[in-house]
């Protein structure tokens, strides 16, 4: 689909190129990813941290290429040219060469003192330190959701991470369960969400944008489904959502049928596990104070309209193998699921 | 001679003769592997597309961590046991191993541990109603505490830590066995730098599986009394912590990584030589560098955990000792080629294999040096790259290297020689098949899929790239298809192998194939490494005479080791059905076994 698409641009301007070589291009284009939107590409870094690590990756993968055409070569090389035939003289039984021997020896260690110096140089460069006034970030991941909270900013919220662009960003991650791995490959590589534990990361994003990732820990029956983003904005834009996020909920219209959701939210087990500020307490499930600000729901992995939100209060698991939010007995009606739907909608 | 019987169930159930101990393993080891393969193949269904609907995410986690684990224990490292023993003896001038029945015990334990493993697939209705399987769910690493009975609450986890600890018995008692048989049991003047070099990897690999092994049964143990006791090593909110399970895992996971590969480095510095007609080249580097590996295999494992976060002084060294395990890596590399070089080579599908385990162990070798580097590594663990890493060490070098070892000593072992056209069929559709379904995968997770995903979203823009790995993992079903119609020999005459189809240079090309019951009629006097070809200063050895000169004596079959090996089994239904008694019924069972057996009489 991708390559067709491809070829379908390029041939339309009328370019004289032959097919065959456009075939060519595209795919290899296509494999070296750069071919689509890859919104999940570790080859297309957007943060210094991501960059760091793309650039030694980079300079590995030449290397590797160069190891790997000799070796590759001498191998194809003895394969034609000492086949045997009829006729030839019995080959001379050499039992090693200690020249040779050394120096197939040295030179792979050689190249690898040119691996091993940028990589210690990097490790450090990117062991996880921001500067103290850095914003700081701490992630805790659930089955199988993420939670963030802003310390400094009082904010607690869900799946979806906003950063201002440019600025530091100091992130130390935890688990409130089992290890999950915290990975976004635009902004960078992964760290594990230990329990018990306190890892950190720390980058730099470069530029405002939307920015996909998910757990790369197998942490469960949803382990696939719980992803994530992180909304990089400018610094205007950064400081108008930690204004909403710092505000209280907006309480819903009289008599409308997000305040009936608001009552049925309230008697029902909603409250037992998550959070609406001034409404009810609970930890175990996604804080949802402004949840209806965000794109996604149910791990990130669901879009965020009507439809969805009331399945998913309907029946978790079906969307969510192993979710913890359990069909409600009795089960909800589909009136008051309505109801709760547009209280969460109204939850901006 | 023995009057032991020599056909019929019986005698296979009795054999302590290291040969037919080579083919239970090899026929049990080949079901097991196509098993994993059949585990495979639905796993790439499920991913051949975006959104995959062919299996639940519960299926697929039970089908991941089976197929991991049946690969590692019940697949590669019984199909090397197969080589282990049915070569190993013959090719060191002994009769049997040092311990025959140890031998056969090694065996039924393995069998019953494979089987207690798999009986799981459908034990379901046992534990709950409607519900068909209750497969370990944990990932073949079974990180802690994911693992413990809290996130895990069903039988699955407590099926897979009773099978592992089941086949490290086999696994130990094995090691311990090829071990003492080594260094014991060699002929007149088989010293140790005589040693084929099969033979030597071999003993290498016992001594990396007698010291990870007990690592990973403390590592068992810990998270089986978490889970049935209530003791606290894996959960952080009581004191203890999941990264000790990491630890011990790894320290165990990878000399286990060089425990399948050594042995397939073993037989392709078999195969080289009696194909290029010319001596392995620099043995005694190559000897070495295994020993070096072995060694240098117990200073890596955290490189497994870079994400964890363990420091850059930690994460520096464990780059630098990884690193390092590449030069004598490369070392034997080097050494094939140069082995090559010179020769005049026969393209037989053995050589076949055998060159094809070096063109894809160095792909292999290369990305892992790519996550050798702690912060490269950071986007590429648990992602699809670190995926095709390992199917290029472990399909591209260990099958392919199995592969060269079963068409190069199929014809010794049953008497029969494969078709040679059909083996190049196998050869090249495998060869085909494994680049199409693995390469693929270094671009999947370089472009943001983790691996251990039961589905994917389209955006990830990685549909088309899962399709051509699935279309690579049905190419290599098709080659195993063919594989089995030659071994089987379908539609085709078999044909009778001669003592020596390969001009080989070890001593086991020097009896019949298959060998008689005492493999030596006379044990033969070795004068060089090569004992079997003209050297500088040797002449080639002649064979030993088809009809034994004196009567020789061969150890009759014996039950006590089945029975032995059966209690262990029956222990394990007592914690997988709470209750208690059983464990007593099989402690019974295994101490009348070993009683029996210690005090079976000497039949002369």
């Amino acid at each position: 689909m991708l390559l067709s698409a491809r070829l379908v641009t390029v041939t339309g301007t009328g370019d004289a190129v032959p097919r065959h070589r456009l075939l060519l291009i595209s795919t290899a284009l296509v494999l070296a990813g750069c071919g689509g939107p890859f919104p999940q590409s570790t080859l297309a870094p957007g943060s210094d941290f991501g960059r760091a690590v793309d650039q030694l990756f980079t300079s590995i993968v030449w290397w590797a290429a160069v190891v790997f055409v000799v070796v590759e070569t001498l191998l194809v090389i003895a394969l034609i040219r000492f086949r045997h035939r009829e006729g030839r003289a019995a080959p001379r039984p050499t039992h090693g060469h200690t020249v040779l021997e050394i120096t197939w020896t040295l030179a792979p260690a050689v190249i690898l003192v040119f691996v091993a110096v940028p990589t210690v140089r990097t490790i450090f460069a990117t062991a996880g330190e921001a500067p103290a006034d850095a914003l700081k970030v701490q992630v805790i991941g659930h089955q199988w959701w993420w939670e963030y909270k802003y310390p400094d900013l009082g904010i607690t919220t869900a799946n979806e991470m906003h950063l201002p662009a440019g600025k530091p960003v100091q992130v130390s991650i935890t688990s409130a369960d089992v290890i999950h791995s915290f990975w976004v490959p635009v902004l960078g590589g992964k760290r594990d969400a230990i329990p018990g534990h306190l890892t950190r990361i720390a980058f730099q994003a470069d530029t405002a944008g939307d920015y996909s990732g998910q757990c790369a820990e197998f942490c469960g029956a949803s382990h696939a489904n719980m992803r994530l983003r992180v909304v990089v904005q400018s610094d205007s834009g950064f400081r108008g959502w930690v204004k909403a996020e710092q505000a209280g909920p907006i309480p819903p219209p009289r008599a409308s049928l997000a305040e009936r959701g608001k009552a049925v939210f309230s008697r029902s087990a909603c409250l037992g596990c998550h959070a609406i500020q001034g409404v009810s307490p609970g930890i175990i499930g996604p804080n949802l104070t402004h949840v209806g600000s965000r794109m996604t729901i149910a791990g990130g992995t669901l879009a965020n309209d009507s439809v969805h939100l009331a399945r998913w209060i309907a029946d978790a698991p079906a969307l969510k193998p192993g979710a913890l939010m359990m069909r409600m007995a009795p089960p909800l009606t589909d009136a008051d699921i309505a109801a709760v739907v547009a209280y969460l909608q109204s939850l901006k | 001679m023995s009057d032991a019987p020599r056909a019929g169930l019986t005698s296979w159930l009795t054999t302590t003769d290291h040969k037919r101990i080579g083919l239970l393993y090899f026929y049990t080891a080949l079901g097991f592997f196509f098993l994993g393969g059949v585990e495979a193949l639905v796993i790439r269904l499920q991913l051949a597309q975006p959104n995959g609907h062919v299996v639940s995410a519960e299926v697929y986690n039970q089908l991941f961590t089976m197929h991991g684990t049946t690969m590692v224990f019940l697949a590669l490292m019984p199909l090397s046991a197969s080589f282990f023993n049915y070569i190993v003896p013959l090719q060191i001038g002994a009769r049997d191993v040092a311990f025959p029945r140890l031998n056969a015990f090694s065996y039924w334990v393995f069998l019953s541990g494979g089987l207690l493993l798999n009986a799981s697939w459908v034990t379901g209705p046992l534990y709950h109603a409607g519900m068909l399987s209750v497969a370990p769910d944990g990932g073949w690493f079974g990180y802690a505490n994911l693992t413990e009975r809290q996130f895990s609450p069903g039988p699955n986890i407590d099926f897979w830590l009773l099978g592992l600890q089941i086949l490290g018995v086999s696994s130990l008692a094995a090691g311990f066995n090829f071990i003492v048989t080594i260094l014991n049991l060699r002929a007149p003047g088989m010293r140790m730098m005589r040693l084929p070099t099969f033979t030597w990897m071999t003993l290498v690999t016992q001594f990396l599986i007698i010291t990870a092994f007990p690592v990973i049964t403390v590592g068992l143990v810990f998270l089986m009394f978490d889970r049935f006791f209530g003791t606290h090593f894996y959960l952080p909110e009581a004191g203890g912590t999941p990264l000790l399970w990491q630890h011990l895992f790894w320290l165990f996971g990878h000399p286990e990584v060089y425990i399948l590969i050594l042995p397939a480095m073993g037989i392709v510095s078999e195969v080289l030589p009696t194909f290029a007609r010319k001596p392995l080249f620099g043995y005694t580097v190559v000897v070495y560098s295994g020993i070096l590996i072995g060694f240098m295999g117990w200073g890596v494992w955290s490189h497994h955990m870079f994400a964890v976060g363990l420091g850059p002084i930690a994460d520096s060294v464990f780059a630098a000792t990884t690193m390092l395990i590449a030069v004598p890596t490369g070392v034997k590399i080097f050494n094939w080629i140069g082995t090559l070089w010179g020769g005049a080579i026969r393209g037989t599908t053995a050589l076949h294999f055998a060159v094809g385990f070096i063109a894809m162990f160095i792909i292999g070798g290369l990305s892992g040096v790519s996550h050798a580097s702690p912060p490269a590594d950071l986007q590429q663990t648990d992602t699809y790259y670190v995926v095709g890493h390992i199917h290029y060490v472990l399909f591209g070098g260990t099958v392919f290297g199995l592969f060269a070892g079963i068409y190069y000593w199929w014809p010794k072992m049953t008497g029969q020689l494969l078709d040679e056209t059909l083996g190049k069929w196998h050869f090249w559709l495998q060869f085909i098949g494994m680049n199409l379904a693995f390469f693929p995968m270094h671009l999947i997770g370089l472009l943001g899929m983790p691996r251990r995903v039961y589905t994917y979203g389209p955006e990830l823009g990685v549909g088309q790239l899962n399709l051509v790995s699935t279309i690579g993992a049905f190419t290599i079903a098709l080659a195993m298809l063919v594989f089995l119609v030659n071994l089987l020999g379908i539609g085709r005459r078999r044909r009778a192998a001669p003592n020596d189809p390969w001009e080989g240079a070890t001593l086991e090309w020097s009896v019949s194939s298959p060998p008689p019951v005492y493999n030596f009629s006379v044990i033969p006097t070795i004068e060089s490494r090569l004992p079997r070809w003209r050297t500088e200063r040797h002449g080639p050895m002649p064979d030993p005479p088809a009809v034994p000169p004196a009567p020789i004596h061969v150890p009759a079959g014996s039950w006590w080791p089945l029975v032995a090996a059966l209690g262990i089994p029956v222990m394990a239904l007592a914690p997988l059905t709470h209750t208690l008694w059983i464990v007593f019924v099989g402690a019974a069972i295994l101490l009348v076994g070993i009683y029996r057996w210690a005090f079976e009489p000497f039949e002369v």
